[in-house]
């Protein structure tokens, strides 16, 4: 009897443990929710014969928390512009120098030599978009390109809005709004962006994430949306239109890139290289709704994708937009200041 | 233990008396060696990362979160104080004080709340014939069965402004407009107290399971009214169940995260999420940990309330 309680004991044990070894042919990738195009990975998984997993997150900030103090098994990760720079300098990538990888001919000339990443010695392109306005159009017919719809806005909005809880954005867009310039340390403009955000909170409905359900399901009329999924909420709901705001508005790129701790390192160097390939960018925007960086990928990129104003910007906004740069930590401390304030 | 012990030594001549001394010194020696294992896990799972966190607390944030190993007063400054980013001066940290008031508020509404409805859920299956109290208490833990997120959910698709509540209520013509209630302080209030019911109702019931009803009987003899005996009798007696519940309801909903999360919508912050922001966006882990220890030492003053309390009750009966 006790013998078989131990062997069945030992079997479980060996299940335990064996599940935590990492044997050959994974790919453990770590990127934002709701944002990976399983037709992409299906591809990946068949061609190189390789098993990947997705794990989620949903902020730049709880990636680099988790991933900071190791062991957390992962081997890819995507972080946005504003933040690259700083994995980079914590030491927390290995240099793949994906800018001489095979499929890098296929990168756009614009994508090339970006600010926050000159030479592209680490990251490779995912994705990049807007920071705009999401409207359901069912319930409010006004125009819908200006961030005043968020700081300063119409009577029957009030209580009808959401504002995702992205400090750096909410705050550049208010910069923008008061006409400062991205990661302004002008106390003035500050000053004067810290009294609209409290004021504006007043008619803030929530500051929270789920934008598409809220927006779908008439919970809220307009909310701080990002472009392509503003697109896939319009999929679910066709009322719902997205804004640019003429006063300015952020820009930003998802950036590929490998861990320094990686257990994969050759499959995911594989992967990186699989994405610059035209017709898998195309997958990845197919599912995400996001314009990608890679030349020819247009040809794959399904037709109502090449259309869309949430996909290609209009060319009377074009100008508002910009790329932010990580801010300096002394002026990252008064924006938290600020967004504390706004918080309470 | 010891009261055996004491009659043994005391019957027992000296020459077993010696024996037996040395046996209960071999004995206690064996339970030290066994208490052991557990006392080192204590000490590395329990004391040892707090110890990690008080180290923190007086560290330098780093730029980009994580911190500097720079000694530095600042995490705690910043817990009670905040340096106006625009002239420099200081004064109280408002947004902590209304965040740290706003906790403490709304943990002692979900207390108050799940009281008053605990209270006459815990009586009425006490008093049910004892064969059937078992079924009535294995319904009370069902909803521990589900995710707590997913209840969480659960109770904004209730409260929304197009949920089942207000529907209901349009479609009976009782309101014209949604009452909103999903994002605010209320919303948080009702999801705490619904996420921590039950966690009132089993104290409350072990001890009104133990009431002699036999006093409440001679309470209505001697003409006691209903508020009489409730007040007088049965409320007293249960007291040490009472406060068990209230402290175990009081201190979860106090350090709060996921209910203020989903059901606050962002804007009213709760202690948490205020601790969670500086670990995570606001990259500054010494103030996250500053704030932790305070929630800590709230949490310390309200157990130490009720251990005083239970004590008073037992030098009270002796």
């Amino acid at each position: 009897m006790n013998n078989l309680i131990f062997r069945f004991l030992s079997v479980v044990f060996a299940c335990l443990f064996a599940s935590a070894v990492h044997g050959a042919g994974e790919l453990h990738i770590f990127n934002w929710g709701d944002y990976t195009s399983p037709e992409l990975v299906e591809k990946f998984e068949n061609e190189h014969d390789v098993k990947v997993t997705i794990t989620d997150y949903d902020s730049n900030e709880t990636a680099l928390a988790k991933v900071r103090p190791g062991g957390h098994g992962f081997d890819v990760v995507v972080p946005t512009s504003t933040h690259l720079p700083i994995w980079i300098e914590e030491g927390l990538l290995l240099e793949t120098r994906p800018d001489q990888m095979e499929n890098f001919q296929h990168v756009s000339e614009q994508w090339r030599n970006p600010d926050w990443e000159p030479g592209r010695r680490y990251s490779v392109p995912w994705v990049w978009g807007s920071s705009g306005i999401s409207v359901n159009t069912s319930m409010y017919d006004g125009d819908i390109n200006t961030s005043k719809l968020f700081f300063d806005p119409p009577q029957e909005l009030a209580g009808k809005i959401n504002i995702v809880p992205e400090m750096g954005d909410v705050i550049h867009m208010a910069i923008f709004y008061e006409g400062g310039d991205s990661c302004t340390s002008d106390k003035e403009v500050l000053k004067r962006v810290r009294d609209l955000l409290v004021n504006a909170k007043a008619n803030w409905k929530s500051i929270d994430y789920g934008t598409k359900e809220k927006l779908v399901s008439g919970d809220v009329a307009v909310s701080m949306n990002w472009n392509g999924y503003s697109m896939r909420a319009r999929t679910e709901n066709p009322d719902i239109r997205y804004g640019y705001a003429v006063e300015g508005y952020p820009l930003w790129m998802d950036n590929v890139v490998v861990l320094k701790d990686a257990q994969n390192v050759e499959n995911a160097k594989m992967f990186q290289n699989f994405l610059m390939a035209p017709e898998n960018a195309a997958l990845i925007s197919n599912f995400a709704n996001y314009a990608n960086a890679i030349d020819g990928s247009e040809a794959y990129m399904l037709e109502e994708l090449r259309t869309a104003t949430e996909v290609m910007i209009p060319a009377e906004f074009q100008g508002s937009g910009q790329f932010i740069p990580p801010c300096p930590p002394d002026v990252q401390q008064m924006y938290t200041a600020i967004w504390t304030e706004l918080q309470k | 233990m010891s009261p055996d012990h004491k009659d043994t030594l005391v019957k027992s001549s000296t020459r077993h008396t010696r024996a037996f001394k040395a046996s209960r010194k071999r004995q206690l020696q064996n339970n030290l060696l066994l208490c052991v294992p557990a006392l080192l896990v204590l000490a590395l799972a329990a004391v040892g990362p707090l110890l990690i966190v008080l180290v923190y607390t007086f560290l330098e944030a780093g730029p980009y979160g994580g911190v500097v190993w720079q000694w530095s007063f600042e995490g705690w400054f910043e817990v009670f104080l905040k340096r106006d980013i625009f002239d420099g001066t200081v004064s109280i940290a408002d947004a902590h004080l209304s965040i740290f008031w706003r906790s403490f508020k709304l943990s002692i509404q979900s207390t108050l709340l799940a009281l008053v409805l605990g209270f006459p859920t815990a009586y009425f299956i006490a008093t049910r014939p004892a064969a059937t109290r078992n079924l009535w208490l294995f319904l009370i833990t069902i909803p521990f069965w589900t995710n707590l997120l997913i209840r969480t959910f659960a109770i904004m698709q209730l409260i929304r402004d197009q949920g089942i509540l207000n529907t209901l209520l349009i479609g009976f013509g009782v309101i014209d407009t949604p009452i909103e209630m999903l994002y605010t302080e209320f919303s948080i209030m009702l999801g705490m107290t619904y996420v921590y019911l039950p966690l009132m109702v089993l104290p409350l019931y072990a001890s009104i399971e133990k009431l002699d009803f036999r006093l409440v009987e001679a309470a209505y003899d001697l003409y006691a009214g209903r508020l009489k005996v409730l007040f007088r009798i049965i409320v007293p007696l249960v007291k040490p169940g009472i406060v068990a519940g209230c402290i175990l309801v009081f201190i979860p909903s106090l350090g709060a995260y996921v209910t203020p999360r989903v059901l606050g919508g962002g804007k009213n912050l709760m202690l948490g999420n205020l601790i969670e922001l500086q670990f995570g966006q606001g990259r500054n882990w010494p103030l996250g940990a500053a704030l932790s220890i305070t929630l800590l030492c709230v949490v310390m003053i309200s157990l130490l309330f009720y251990v005083r309390s239970t004590q008073r009750k037992e030098a009270d009966r002796g």
